[in-house]
């Protein structure tokens, strides 16, 4: 298994050492259509836990928080023309950003799918 | 009571509906001890409207009218002539009893004339965009200030000594409680601002450098090496106008390569009105729009493809952010940006520019009599509609010498600058095209008496 | 008998499609007038103002003389006139009907306070005249204040503050400086979830974190949780009371002890005191510190989104901190300003100014201007009927709208309704924009945020039986539309100067600024 879930509806991508992270699906429902996401810069630092990123639709604004520590390889410029990706393809093209991670065991806390579908299923 | 429709007839038949015997029984949720059962005491009972006008026309009929006297006061409050379809225009009940446009569909009046506004002021300060206004100038500079820190995530902003004393004042009122660190001292009664110096100070831990333009003194300094020198150190250049009819003759500081420009445009139709309420401007380049304060309003379309206007960018608003907003803010000067854009519309550029030309040509008739005032010296050697005089004695006691003979002759530094005493001589006069003559020479005349 | 048979048709043809409303070639109906923006229709060739030639002199400008054009249009009179008129005409204004937005007390605006703000006596005099020469302006102030200061039972007022946000800050910056006098650095201001947004915004803006009180289930402050989480650590309280669910905040006292005990202060947003003017001092309630809106309570007019005004009153443990400039009266009868020069005689521990100049003074003209009018017994016969109005909505409309909050007990000012019961699909954005066709205003949507699809319904005092009965007619009509799933509420309103607009386009693409078309940009090119 190489991609994990968070409660707080992220998922998480893992290969090799680096993490791609984006909003799942249930996620930009909830939110609507989003306007605008914040990505990181390359070279920001981040514990688990910590507000990485921004993502708004036009009444609500959230923060993402980074799932996993580690440190920002690239954030995805694309977003700042084209944030309906994240409508349109919240777990493919429209991720937010990759993290080169300091702490492999982490990953161990969060969900697969099928957890993160019975979670979603339970909201 | 004139303003209350409802009759007892009315209420009680409400009260009827409701369930409720008496209009006691919806106040039982304040507690009983607490709860007031008649009039508060010491205090008049209502009033007809003729009694209510008589009352307030004798407090003002106690002040000393700018209009009727000889005036020269500026200093962060002109007193220009303002076009009758202006006050009209912002009293149709349409635009006066409106609230913020939170339903577009029916509030387009409010929100196209917010587009304009932003627009003409975008372009008179030389901006990308501008927002849809703030309280008044002082508290968009401090604003700018903050949204400066959040862009360079750095906190000392070096504040220019020909910066407005009072924005001073607000800003490290402010700055005591959010930890900013702000640099300033008083200026000097010389022709020469203090751009170099700021130049010299700007460093790594600079998050900007705020320049009033034209200053405080009425003196114009070209801004672009400090602009560039702010941003090649990675610092912003805020530029402050507290007299935007200037820009219809100088150069706009967004032209100079300022990041941010704010302003006070009182100047165009809102009038003196014992200092509020007044407009403050706001405008930056296009990059920084998302860290911007205030209200933002934007173009689209509706269902049926019509362009429209909305409130727009929200979400960096406390409604919304509520802890993390770019600002508390959550009202702008709505009716007081009306005024300003319907007079900017009347003028025009042909208008704003010959009103420019007609308030410099004022100020250096008015520069060159009172030079000739035995003791008093002119510090500038560029200024617009404003310029200090050094006096032979302490300046307020001449202003003040000045009023009892009906003359409003100018804001003494020593008013703006209480704790700076070699500030005590200066004199900041102010001459727009609302000032003839005639008024120039009863002025030049009275000040030679007084300091005779 | 003769026919005249020229004459016009005076009754409808019944042949013709009267439903059909055929497309015009302007694109206006009638009276509803298509307006261009004034960068379309002007140039900066024209203009409306004429001046006197100026003197011939020389520039002193510093060689700094604007070059390039700004790109500003100028329009004649005539022109300018009628293109804002046409552009008032888009607006709903309390002046053409019921305009019930919650929290946000939309009276009638009296004219007589406009007539009044604009004697030259007041509009016409500059902030830094010497005080000889203002002793009406500053009177003015000083008998409003004391209005504000009596209606309230507090000890001072700060007038500065220039809308409601600006009186919260000025408020919790008082609390901050008489907490740092007795060197006393605490972390936390409590606030309740429902609150205005602006109270979190505010405190964080003064440098305090900020921990939601939670709510009981009858809509207000649960004391037991508030009193759970005082300590060394908390500043103080920010409470709305009446609060934003329409209800008395009845534990008020007791909080207020409860937060005096633990050394913090009470800060009430006083937004919505319209209800209790008269009925109550919050002074007596044990409130440290409260904001006015003038623009509320006190008629000032909205004018599309301010300008506003916030005196903020205080307490004697607060008082000595109030911002500068302030007004006082001196034993001989004459007013003085204490500005910064006279500060530190006069008040030394005030935390300093927060405008450049006075604040709000055509507002305060218009302000007491209604205070006179009202009187002590007025301004309490105004929270009577505000409170009664409210009520009557409330209790004429809870058999179609749920009201989550009705078996607390009376509401205040404003009545509060969710969207519980509607059709799958149907929200509070639907009864709103359905209202709008039905030739109201919208109630606040959405907010409070404690309450699913919030509608929250403020009609004032200043509105009649009548016009209340209508407005409740018409609520209902809409509120049964949205229960029975009636699909044309989703495309409302259909009769509004525009359809449904696109906030996501806006926000995605933000067009803030007019430019030339790229055609114009070319041609001029060339």
């Amino acid at each position: 298994m190489n991609r994990y879930f968070t409660e707080e509806h992220e998922w998480v991508e893992v290969e090799g050492n680096t993490a791609t992270v984006g909003i799942t699906d249930y996620a930009q429902e909830q939110l609507g259509d989003v306007v605008f996401v914040d990505v990181p810069a390359e070279g920001k630092q981040f514990d688990k836990g910590d507000e990485a990123a921004v993502v708004e639709s036009v009444k609500a604004a959230s923060d993402v928080f980074c799932p996993v520590s580690g440190t920002i390889v690239e954030g995805n410029d694309v977003l700042a023309d084209e944030p309906a990706l994240v409508n349109t393809d919240p777990e493919g093209d429209g991720w937010f950003f990759k993290l080169e991670l300091s702490d492999m065991s982490e990953l161990d806390g969060l969900m697969d799918e099928a957890a993160y579908k019975q979670f979603v299923a339970g909201l | 009571m004139r303003y209350l429709p409802l009759n007892t007839n009315d209420r009680q038949a409400m009260l009827a509906t409701i369930g409720a015997a008496t209009i006691d029984e919806l106040f039982v949720d304040i507690p009983e001890a607490a709860r007031l059962t008649g009039p508060i005491h010491d205090l008049p009972m209502h009033a007809p409207e003729m009694m209510v006008e008589r009352h307030l026309k004798a407090l003002a009929s106690q002040n000393l009218v700018a209009g009727e006297v000889p005036f020269f006061m500026g200093a962060g409050a002109y007193r220009h002539h303002v076009p009758a379809s202006v006050d009209h225009l912002i009293q149709r009940g349409e635009f006066l009893t409106a609230y913020t446009p939170y339903q577009p569909e029916i509030a387009q009046g409010t929100l196209q004339m917010l587009f304009e506004f932003q627009t003409q002021v975008a372009r008179l300060l030389g901006c990308d965009v501008a927002n849809a206004s703030m309280y008044d100038g002082s508290t968009a500079c401090w604003e700018a200030i903050t949204m400066a820190r959040r862009i360079t995530k750095r906190a000392t902003a070096l504040l220019s000594s020909g910066l407005h004393p009072h924005y001073v004042s607000v800003a490290k009122t402010m700055a005591r409680f959010t930890g900013d660190v702000l640099e300033h001292a008083a200026p000097g009664l010389d022709a020469a601002t203090d751009i170099a110096d700021l130049i010299g100070r700007i460093d790594k831990d600079t998050s900007c450098v705020v320049v009033q333009y034209p200053d405080i003194l009425g003196r114009i300094d070209d801004l672009s090496a400090l602009a560039k020198a702010a941003q090649a150190a990675g610092a912003l250049l805020i530029a402050v106008v507290t007299e935007p009819v200037a820009l219809g003759a100088i150069r706009s500081p967004g032209e100079m390569g300022a990041d941010i420009v704010v302003g006070e445009g009182q100047s165009l139709g809102v009038g003196l009105q014992f200092g509020g309420p007044y407009v403050g401007l706001f405008a930056c380049k296009q990059k920084y729009v998302r860290q911007m304060p205030g209200r933002l309003c934007g173009e689209t379309v509706d269902a049926e493809g019509k362009r429209g206007f909305v409130l727009t960018l929200s979400t960096r608003e406390q409604h919304i952010r509520r802890e993390k907003a770019t600002s508390n803010i959550c009202t702008n000067s709505g009716l007081c940006a009306l005024a300003f854009s319907v007079h900017m519309t009347l003028l025009g550029e042909q208008g704003l520019r010959q009103l420019a030309t007609l308030n410099h040509a004022m100020a250096v008739l008015a520069a060159d009599r009172l030079e000739q005032v035995p003791g008093v010296t002119l510090i500038n050697e560029s200024f617009f509609n404003e310029f200090t005089l050094v006096l032979p004695k302490d300046a307020r006691s001449v202003t003040r010498a000045l009023a009892d003979r009906r003359i409003l002759g100018g804001v003494s530094l020593g008013r703006l600058y209480p704790e700076e005493p070699d500030l005590g001589h200066g004199l900041v006069v102010a001459v727009t095209e609302t000032a003839t003559q005639q008024d120039i020479e009863e002025f030049a005349t009275a000040l030679q008496e007084v300091l005779a | 008998m003769s026919m005249n048979n020229q004459g016009r048709p005076t009754r409808q043809d019944n042949g013709s499609d009267a439903g059909g409303a055929p497309a015009t070639s302007t694109g206006n109906r009638a009276l509803l007038l298509e307006e261009a923006l004034i960068f379309e229709i002007g140039d900066a060739a024209h203009t409306g103002v004429d001046f006197a030639p100026a003197p011939k002199v020389n520039s002193r400008l510093g060689g700094l003389d604007r070059r390039s054009a700004i790109g500003l249009p100028g329009l004649s009179e005539q022109e300018t006139v009628r293109h804002y008129t046409r552009l008032s005409r888009q607006n709903y204004g309390i002046d053409l009907g019921l305009f019930p937005l919650g929290s946000c007390t939309m009276k009638h605006n009296p004219r007589l306070n406009e007539k009044l703000a604009r004697l030259p006596g007041f509009a016409d005099i500059h902030p830094m005249q010497p005080v000889q020469t203002v002793q009406g302006a500053l009177g003015l102030i000083d008998e409003l204040a004391d209005w504000l200061i009596k209606l309230t039972g507090m000890t001072a007022v700060a007038m500065s503050p220039k809308a409601g946000a600006h009186g919260e800050l000025c408020g919790i910056l008082a609390i901050r400086s008489a907490l740092e006098a007795r060197g006393d650095m605490r972390s936390v201001i409590l606030v309740p979830e429902s609150a205005h947004g602006t109270n979190p915004a505010t405190a964080a803006f003064a440098g305090y974190q900020v921990e939601d009180i939670p709510a009981d289930s009858h809509g207000r402050v649960d004391l037991e949780a508030l009193k759970a989480r005082l300590g060394p650590d908390v500043a103080g309280v920010m409470i709305t009371n009446p609060n934003t669910c329409g209800l008395f905040e009845r534990d008020l006292k007791a909080i207020s002890d409860a937060v005096h005990d633990a050394g913090g202060f009470v800060y009430c947003d006083g937004a919505n005191f319209n209800a209790i003017v008269g009925k109550v001092r919050p002074g007596d309630l044990g409130v440290d510190a409260m904001h006015i809106n003038l623009h509320k309570t006190f008629s000032t007019p909205h004018g599309g989104g301010g300008p506003g005004s916030g005196p903020v009153v205080l307490s004697a443990a607060l008082a000595p901190y109030a911002p500068l400039p302030i007004v006082e009266r001196q034993d001989d009868g004459t007013l003085v300003l204490i500005e910064e020069e006279t500060a530190e005689d006069h008040h030394k521990s005030s935390f300093g100014r927060m405008v450049a100049f006075h604040g709000q003074m055509g507002m305060f003209t218009r302000a007491l201007s209604y205070i006179l009018s009202h009187g002590a017994d007025g301004l309490q016969q105004v929270a009577e009927d505000a409170v009664l109005n409210a009520n009557y909505v409330l209790r004429a409309l809870e058999d179609v709208l749920d009201a989550p909050f009705a078996e607390s007990g009376p509401c205040m000012h404003e009545a509060l309704f969710s969207d519980a019961g509607f059709a799958e699909g149907f929200s509070t954005i639907d009864v709103a924009k359905g209202l709008i066709d039905e030739g109201f205003h919208p109630m606040t949507m959405y907010f409070p945020l404690v309450v699913h699809g919030a509608m929250l319904v403020e009609p004032t005092e200043t509105e009649s039986k009548a016009a209340l009965d209508q407005f409740i007619g018409a609520l209902r009509s809409v509120a049964q539309r949205a229960r029975d799933g009636d699909a044309s509420l989703h495309s409302a309103p259909h009769f509004a100067p525009r359809r449904r607009l696109d906030e996501t386009l806006a926000a995605r693409k933000p067009v803030l600024v007019w430019t030339e078309p790229d055609a114009v940009i070319a041609e001029a090119a060339e």
